[in-house]
């Protein structure tokens, strides 16, 4: 969709991964970005695969195996950018950005055993410094208005609401300069 | 039972129109199709009715296909409440690149404002 909207001013400077840290129960934790491999791939399903359904959002994680795999295939496609934050073997949380036009959609997972642990910062900010290396331009999410704990992380890093009109809210970043259209003399805003 | 499905043109509200035709064929629903002003539908009203009207002819089915203008959530409510129908049907949203469904402003206003039970079809 091009009608989306998303703050004039650029974002700050995110870190690329990889990025280590200790979080609030004293887990190590590593931010690395997804490097295709079959053992990365069979540790999200895993995780997705005991992923409480309670803590779904908009129908995503979906449920089975089955389903957790197609919905991969699809997030984890070569034009989309993934982050995963690996305590030890496992995976603690996912970040993925899947490209919508000119922009990008964002959307993260943070396993029950982990969070209220200071991992969802960690793992965004690593997402974001991923993208922004790829010179991504915009990226856009919908939150659900009850999650307070999610729409407060996202101000925090420095998404701004963009329609609140609906049962979700819709927030957009700008991560790089640009209108993230290949001819910058067409202008798009109306 | 009495049934009236609200479709726009959206992909997911041409889902709903065939589930609900072929759902008529099966338990003799009193249909009536309304097909409504969506701003955000690429689909013209005609195309929409015309191709409302194959589903139907298609099906065997004696339903009611019926042009609705004006803002489509409250003609919708206003209608299923004035001619006393059981059910509202109505798509069941679109589905982002991420995969997260997200509820259309129709289908938003008629849940929050409708007597009438609605279903959504996935």
């Amino acid at each position: 969709m091009s009608d989306r909207r998303y703050p004039e001013a650029v974002a700050d400077a995110f870190p690329a991964p990889p990025t280590e840290f200790t979080d609030r129960e004293d887990r190590t934790v590593e931010v690395r970005v997804y490097d295709g491999s079959g053992d990365d791939y069979e540790s999200l399903v895993e995780m997705y695969d005991s992923f409480d359904p309670a803590d779904r959002a908009q129908g995503i994680p979906p449920g089975g195996e089955k389903r957790i795999r197609e919905w991969l295939d699809a997030i984890l496609a070569d034009d989309c950018h993934n982050v995963i934050a690996w305590c030890d073997d496992d995976v603690a949380g996912h970040a993925t950005l899947v490209p919508d036009g000119d922009a990008y959609e964002l959307a993260i997972f943070v396993h029950q055993t982990y969070q209220r642990a200071g991992i969802g910062t960690h793992l965004i900010r690593g997402l974001l410094g991923y993208g922004q290396a790829e010179g991504i331009q915009k990226v856009w999410l919908t939150v659900e208005r009850w999650n307070r704990a999610a729409v407060s992380l996202y101000k925090k890093i420095g998404f701004e609401t963009s329609n609140a009109e609906s049962f979700e809210l819709e927030m957009g970043l700008r991560l790089n300069e640009g209108d993230g259209e290949s001819d910058e003399t067409d202008a798009d805003e109306s | 039972m009495k049934v009236l499905c609200g479709i726009g043109g959206s992909d997911d509200s041409l889902r709903a129109l065939d589930e609900t035709v072929g759902r008529a064929a099966v338990a003799n629903d009193d249909l009536t199709v309304a097909v409504v002003d969506n701003e955000d539908s690429s689909v013209s009203p005609e195309d929409v009715m015309r191709r409302a009207r194959d589903a139907v002819d298609e099906s065997g089915v004696d339903a009611d296909v019926r042009r609705v203008e004006g803002d489509p959530g409250s003609r919708l409510v206003e209608i299923a409440e004035r001619e006393a129908f059981d059910e509202i049907v109505l798509g069941g949203g679109h589905t982002s690149p991420m995969g997260k469904i997200t509820i259309g402003p129709i289908a938003e206003f008629v849940l929050l404002n409708a007597k009438t039970s609605v279903r959504l079809v996935r």
